[in-house]
């Protein structure tokens, strides 16, 4: 295990899909599946010393359980130390400059820092400075690359598994991104990742929650649901944020449901083989009826296994891959 | 102590005036232009440009009350250094300048510091809150040269038509700073594909739209002057066109990283390449030149808008808006206008000298025999690359670090004094 291949891998850090060729992608997701065998192990030790005595810190400004925690399990079965740092967005407004915390970070010898913040670009103006390897766990509505890679790997694992091809790519495989796209760096990574990987991405929402230019990231966009379903191998369903009516880019919630809910129903507009996926957490009956969301199609919590994995094989690519880093910008 | 500037190339735009030849200083003015001229000091322009000085109507000097950004002393420092001999300060400042006794202070603080004319604004409102009108009539024996709320645009169309009437009365032009801010939500730069790309919430070219159109019909109903700065967008230009094609009384600026630079540069630059209206898209660029070319852009104004380097070493997001301008302005617009051929120099020159300093009735931008010795010596050709830790601003912020630009001044003189010389 200790042998687990990491050429062709030469970046300090994992920003944004935007940034990553499809080879790098690609060994991401081929690094994967080793790691994925050892979080099943029935018996034994569930854990690799791959990153023994290194020191992961786990940097988030939002409240997150699921990411968070996938990091922080991911970390551990590759032995490395962990350290949970929580703070405020607002808190670097008043006092201390998030480089100067990472700084201070970096003065008890960290190796991996993983932030999640508020703000788009947060992540890649740390890595620029400082020597750290930045794992971005989300950054504003900007990108969530992991979340992006771990979907993508889940998608992959399941046409593999269907078409019974352990080579198969995602090569035509179209997948529809139902929801708030405006605000979702779900959303944003996923294009990048998915469209590298060959696939046709198409999203879907009200126009209200629909960013400008979005068709120049290389997708699709319609607000009409059974358009986007149609054809749709992959049908991914976006958390809405409860406040959208409050600020007026929803009348109501029961009219977006109405619209965009993915249900029975409207996912008669989807061919019978499509999966359904969610980045968590669920909003019930809200943007994903439950009988789906809990359904023979969803593979939501393989999502969440994947997860660990991925963050597995993405941290030891990172620290194992040799220090000659390309900057973060090439 | 007389002073010659030998051997330049003297332009004078606003009397067509373009010669090689000489220029006399004495006792502040202009005694001589002409041939073979002799003074007991001399400044070779062989290869220069003698122009008068450059006028700046939209700066930001952050004195009284954000000193650590930028003094009167050190924002005067920075305009010599960039060839302007005279600077219309905003009065967004700490507090704001909403009375005669606080135009007092600027008048005075220039005075002991600045080596270039600080003409001060003033406010439109009091604490530029948009509701009660300041004593314009005293602001204006004070010294003010225009009001404005610069910064915020005035909420309400009432109180803006009256402060227009006020104003006008007072003689005083208003300076329109023309943004619809219920159109943004936490708002970092352009709204479009890059804001998308980037994840940065938007600011749409309608928020400066929508205000500019407004402004332009009060100014219709009121009969009062409006300058609005710092025309960003391509709609922006085309309501100024038709504004003035209509005969409003208006005039218009734009800045130099308009025709410079797009929304990309965020990437790039981060905050650096932050400011307030945003770094538009490619065709907003070609707008602003051919607004420059065909005179719908009256002058040229900097906005130089200056921050510590902590205030913008954080997240975009969270960043102040504005970039310094004072020292990049001529060469950006030699090398960006000139150059290419969307302008000529004299034309460049004019929306820099005499056509900016119209706008405000300021006694400045013409060189003749007679007017104040406020001229502005200049290489056309010689290349330089930005760097700003040599800047005489305090602001290090801007997004133009490492291009190399043609166009370096060589000396500002100042009332007949030497204010800057390289």
């Amino acid at each position: 295990m200790s042998e687990v291949d990491t050429a062709g891998w030469t970046r300090k850090d994992l920003i944004g899909l935007e940034d990553l060729s499809r080879r790098e992608i690609e060994l991401i997701l081929d690094t994967a599946p080793q790691f994925v065998e050892i979080s099943k192990r029935e018996s034994g030790i569930k854990k690799v010393p791959l990153l023994q005595g290194r020191l992961v810190v786990n940097w988030f400004f939002e409240p997150s359980t699921r990411t968070r925690s996938s990091f922080e399990l991911a970390a551990k079965r590759l032995s490395a130390d962990t350290l949970a740092m929580s703070a405020s967005t607002s808190s670097s407004t008043k006092g201390e400059t998030l480089h100067d915390t990472l700084a201070n970070i970096e003065a008890m010898h960290s190796d991996i820092v993983v932030i999640r913040h508020g703000h788009a670009g947060a992540a890649r103006m740390l890595a620029e400075r400082h020597s750290s390897q930045i794992i971005n766990a989300g950054d504003g509505y900007h990108e969530h690359p992991t979340q992006g890679l771990l979907d993508a790997y889940t998608i992959r694992e399941h046409i593999r598994k269907t078409w019974r091809d352990p080579e198969a790519g995602l090569d035509g495989v179209r997948v529809a991104i139902i929801g708030d796209i405006s605000y979702s760096r779900v959303a944003r990574s996923n294009i990048w990742g998915l469209t590298k990987l060959g696939a046709r991405v198409v999203v879907c929402g009200p126009s209200t929650l629909m960013p400008p230019g979005i068709e120049r990231m290389g997708c699709e966009a319609t607000t009409d649901l059974r358009e986007a379903l149609n054809q749709a191998d992959v049908v991914y369903v976006l958390r809405i944020q409860l406040e959208r009516q409050q600020k007026a880019l929803l009348p109501t919630l029961r009219e977006y449901i109405r619209l965009f809910r993915v249900d029975r129903e409207s996912l008669k507009a989807a061919p019978p083989h499509a999966i359904v996926m969610h980045p968590g957490p669920i909003n019930r009956d809200i943007e994903l009826a439950s009988d789906v969301a809990d359904g023979g199609r969803s593979v939501v919590l393989e999502q969440v296994s994947n997860g660990v994995a991925v963050r597995m094989a993405i941290m030891h690519l990172l620290v194992n891959s040799g220090k000659g880093w390309r900057k973060t910008d090439d | 102590m007389s002073l010659v500037i030998a051997n330049g190339h003297v332009i004078d735009p606003a009397s067509g005036l373009s010669k090689r030849g000489d220029v006399l200083i004495d006792n502040g003015s202009v005694k001589a232009i002409g041939g073979d001229l002799n003074g007991d000091e001399r400044i070779d322009a062989t290869g220069c440009v003698v122009c008068p000085g450059l006028v700046d109507i939209h700066v930001h000097f952050r004195e009284p009350g954000f000193e650590s950004k930028e003094t009167i002393a050190t924002g005067g420092q920075a305009a010599a250094r960039g060839g302007f001999t005279s600077v219309v300060t905003m009065p967004n400042t700490d507090p704001a300048i909403d009375n005669a006794g606080l135009v007092d202070f600027v008048m005075r603080r220039a005075r002991e510091g600045s080596p270039v004319k600080v003409w001060p604004s003033a406010c439109a409102t009091k604490g530029r809150a948009g509701k009660q009108m300041t004593e314009m009539a005293e602001i204006r024996e004070a010294g003010a040269v225009a009001v404005t709320d610069d910064g915020s645009d005035i909420e309400s169309a009432w109180v803006l038509r009256r402060v227009l009437e006020y104003a006008a009365m007072c003689g005083l032009p208003y300076l329109a700073h023309c943004e619809d801010a219920t159109l943004m939500e936490g708002g970092a730069m352009n709204e479009g594909y890059m804001s998308t790309r980037l994840g940065l919430p938007g600011l749409p070219k309608a928020m400066e739209e929508i205000r500019i159109d407004r402004n332009c019909r009060l100014a219709a109903l009121t009969g009062s002057h409006v300058h609005i700065q710092h025309v960003s967008s391509a709609g922006g230009v085309a309501i100024c066109r038709q504004a003035k094609a209509a005969g409003l009384p208006i005039t218009c600026e734009t800045a130099p990283h308009y025709w410079t630079l797009t929304d990309e540069a965020v990437m790039t630059h981060g905050a650096n390449a932050k400011m307030n209206p945003p770094l538009r898209e490619a065709e907003d660029v070609e707008a602003v030149k051919e607004g420059l070319a065909d005179g719908t852009i009256d002058c040229i104004a900097t906005d130089h808008a200056p921050h510590t380097v902590t205030e913008k070493d954080v997240e975009v997001q969270l960043a102040p808006f504005g970039i310094v301008g004072l020292e990049t302005s001529l060469a950006l617009v030699l090398t960006e206008l000139v150059e290419p051929g969307v302008i000529t120099l004299e034309h460049a020159l004019a929306r820099m000298t005499n056509r900016a300093a119209d706008i405000l009735n300021l006694p400045a931008g013409r060189l003749y025999e007679g007017g104040p010795a406020d001229i502005t010596v200049f290489d056309p050709a010689a290349e330089w690359t930005v760097d700003p830790a040599v800047f005489a601003s305090l602001g290090r912020n801007t997004p133009f670090t490492g291009r190399t630009l043609r166009g370096q001044v060589r000396a500002t003189i100042c009332d007949g004094r030497v204010a800057y010389q390289a």
